[in-house]
């Protein structure tokens, strides 16, 4: 039995902080706090020093990107908390913003659509705590519809491997999803990392960080 | 025509190449069209005041007034008001056209509703009268004053030859012999031609100002107009609330309520054996339930873009240049915060003019530029594509332009074929 993982989570609708704090619940989780704003965050965290802080971006007082800040201004003092923020729709600068803040590890961003798929969704976040980055197939998404030159060289199925690299999947996971063999994926990963002119690694956060750091190098 | 054509006859007259221009001989041409009708209203008014003059003289020299002529005043008075408001129709028809020959800008016309009763308590209608009355009494006057002007100038100017046949001719004021002395007084006549040509002018241009201001009403100022632009502007303001209020319930209350629901569903899968005959319609319900998410999400985003309610003008900016298809440079100077008006239309312009872009330059790289000029928000989109651009084609621009005017600012479009192109969009920031 793994140790319970303790989280916060803010969001400011009552009926789906609840279904939240049921699915966490579900899936062993222990929630701390349930808080519906972003100084009731910040005051939530210094007290409770959770694992896992769970946020909504918009939130009061201001109704922007509160929850974001919030988060970002935690992560800034405690390099060791995970943060997964849930958005209503894509926004790579968000995404962005959260990948500067500390290491890059321990952080997701997610659309709010991914909570319906309950149990993919916990796996997410504990793959996060334990030192993960995990970002939402959307926002990847998007960084790779942006035109950049070296991406052509990539091969359709080298861009399919990629995107799931910069999810944040490790090698077996990608094999099972796209239905071929670990060695496959190893070969086609080690192509990407060439043709990019990136570090060869087999550490799998590495390898998720140095894909997204080139992919926002070469973005905007 | 040339664009800077002078619209109307005052306006001609201000100008220096006003003698060889074709408003003399339009203001000719009203005049002499005047005369008829007018001499038609003289001839009506002097029937309708010839009792009322008969009474005056009788009163004056101390005769008896009739009985029939009392009669008649009473008829010809309450027939005239009776029918005044009707006869003017088909004058004013007829003014209101020929009022073009020398003011053909357009005349508001105040057309009552409810039939002829309705001119009996229009304003309009009798102001028309006013009109008719004016024109039957008044003009004539100033039209016989001209006309005997003219009369004297040409008396002036045919002074040799009168002088010549005649042995004293009188001009105007002088007495002549010879010839030679009726010279100097002709060329006196010849420079007063210009003269009267100005003065024939200043009476048609007085006359239609007339016309135009008991046939079309008040004049419309620039104050009416400026008014005008700024009901359309609080109306689009007042959209954009709208719109603003929408999102906000949607993002605040349908979309969190929708992910619960979906939740709850994926949470009740987890609980429903996979041999239950409950598990396929759950499982569709799950899946219908993640498609409306981004149904709706799509919707909320075509009302009024998330981004910018979230990240301003500057970030949903670059948000837009990161989607595009093509590097997309994005430079915002924005000191000062923006109305909420011009921030979402200067957003809807970047993405028209990033969407032309993509659809027509065949541009390798484009830049959106955002600085604050004076009051003026200006946006600037350029590319490197192939030009050519043209409002008369395809709707894209002429949307834009739209949605500019809308709030009162102005779309500038250089695009020549070969390229480059450049929009520049000045949308004014009212406090």
């Amino acid at each position: 039995m793994p140790p319970v993982i303790r989280v916060v989570l803010a969001e400011d609708e009552v009926l789906l902080r609840e279904g939240l704090v049921g699915l966490l619940t579900r899936f062993h989780f222990e929630v701390v706090a349930a808080v519906g704003s972003a100084p009731a965050l910040l005051e939530a965290v210094r007290a409770d020093e959770p694992d896992l802080l769970v946020t909504d971006i918009r939130m009061p007082p201001d109704h922007r990107d509160d929850g974001l800040r919030a988060a970002v201004t935690l992560r800034a003092g405690r390099p060791r908390l995970a943060v997964v923020v849930l958005s209503q729709y894509v926004q790579t600068e968000y995404a962005s913003a959260l990948l500067d803040s500390g290491d890059g590890r321990r952080v997701g961003y997610l659309l709010k659509d991914r909570v319906a798929d309950v149990a993919e969704f916990a796996d997410t976040l504990r793959r996060v705590v334990g030192g993960g980055t995990a970002i939402d197939p959307d926002v990847v998404r998007h960084l790779l519809h942006r035109p950049r030159d070296p991406l052509a060289a990539l091969s359709a199925r080298e861009r399919e491997v990629l995107a799931l690299l910069a999810e944040g999947h490790s090698n077996a996971a990608i094999a099972a999803r796209l239905h071929v063999t670990e060695a496959a994926i190893g070969k086609h990963v080690g192509n990407i990392l060439t043709k990019l002119d990136l570090p060869p690694s087999d550490d799998t956060n590495r390898r998720v960080l140095a894909v997204l750091t080139y992919l926002r190098r070469h973005g905007s | 025509m040339t664009v800077d054509e002078p619209p109307y006859l005052a306006a001609a007259l201000r100008r220096r190449d006003y003698l060889i221009s074709a408003w003399p001989w339009r203001a000719l041409a009203y005049a002499v069209t005047t005369v008829p009708i007018a001499g038609v209203l003289t001839v009506a008014l002097l029937i309708v005041v010839s009792p009322l003059l008969a009474v005056v003289g009788a009163v004056r020299q101390d005769r008896p007034l009739g009985l029939p002529i009392i009669l008649f005043l009473a008829v010809t008075g309450i027939a005239l008001v009776l029918l005044a408001p009707i006869v003017t129709i088909p004058v004013t028809m007829i003014e209101r056209w020929r009022l073009g020959v020398v003011d053909p800008r357009p005349l508001p016309e105040h057309r009552p509703r409810g039939g002829l009763s309705a001119r009996y308590t229009s304003g309009a209608a009798w102001r028309e009268v006013v009109y008719a009355c004016w024109l039957g009494g008044v003009i004539p006057i100033a039209y016989w004053v001209f006309a005997v002007l003219v009369l004297l100038d040409l008396t002036l100017l045919a002074g040799p030859w009168l002088a010549a046949n005649d042995d004293r001719v009188v001009l105007v004021w002088a007495t002549v012999d010879t010839p030679g002395q009726a010279i100097p007084y002709a060329i006196v006549g010849l420079l007063l031609v210009p003269v009267l040509w100005y003065l024939a002018g200043l009476l048609v241009a007085g006359q239609a100002a007339v016309a135009r201001r008991l046939l079309g009403g008040p004049p419309a100022d620039g104050a009416a107009l400026r008014e005008v632009t700024r009901s359309r502007a609080r109306l689009v303001d007042a959209y954009e609330t709208e719109r603003r209020r929408i999102e906000r319930d949607v993002h605040d209350g349908a979309q969190p309520r929708l992910t619960s629901l979906t939740l709850q569903l994926g949470l009740a899968r987890l609980d429903v054996p996979d041999d239950s005959p409950a598990a396929r319609p759950l499982a569709i319900a799950h899946e219908q339930a993640k498609d409306l998410m981004v149904t709706l999400r799509q919707i909320v985003q075509g009302i009024r873009p998330q981004n910018l309610t979230e990240l301003g003008l500057a970030g949903a900016v670059r948000e837009l240049a990161g989607e595009a298809t093509i590097p997309v440079t994005v430079h915002a100077d924005l000191a000062r915060p923006l109305p909420v008006l011009v921030e979402t239309t200067a957003y809807f312009v970047v993405s028209e003019a990033l969407g032309n872009v993509a659809r027509h330059a065949r541009a390798t790289r484009a830049e959106v530029r955002l600085t604050q000029a004076g009051r003026n928000l200006v946006v600037e989109v350029s590319d490197d594509g192939c030009g050519g651009a043209d409002p008369a084609r395809g709707t894209g621009l002429t949307g834009l332009a739209d949605r500019v005017a809308a709030v009162d600012g102005r779309l500038l479009l250089a695009s020549p074929a070969g390229g480059p192109t450049l929009v520049r969009v000045e949308l004014p920031c009212r406090p």
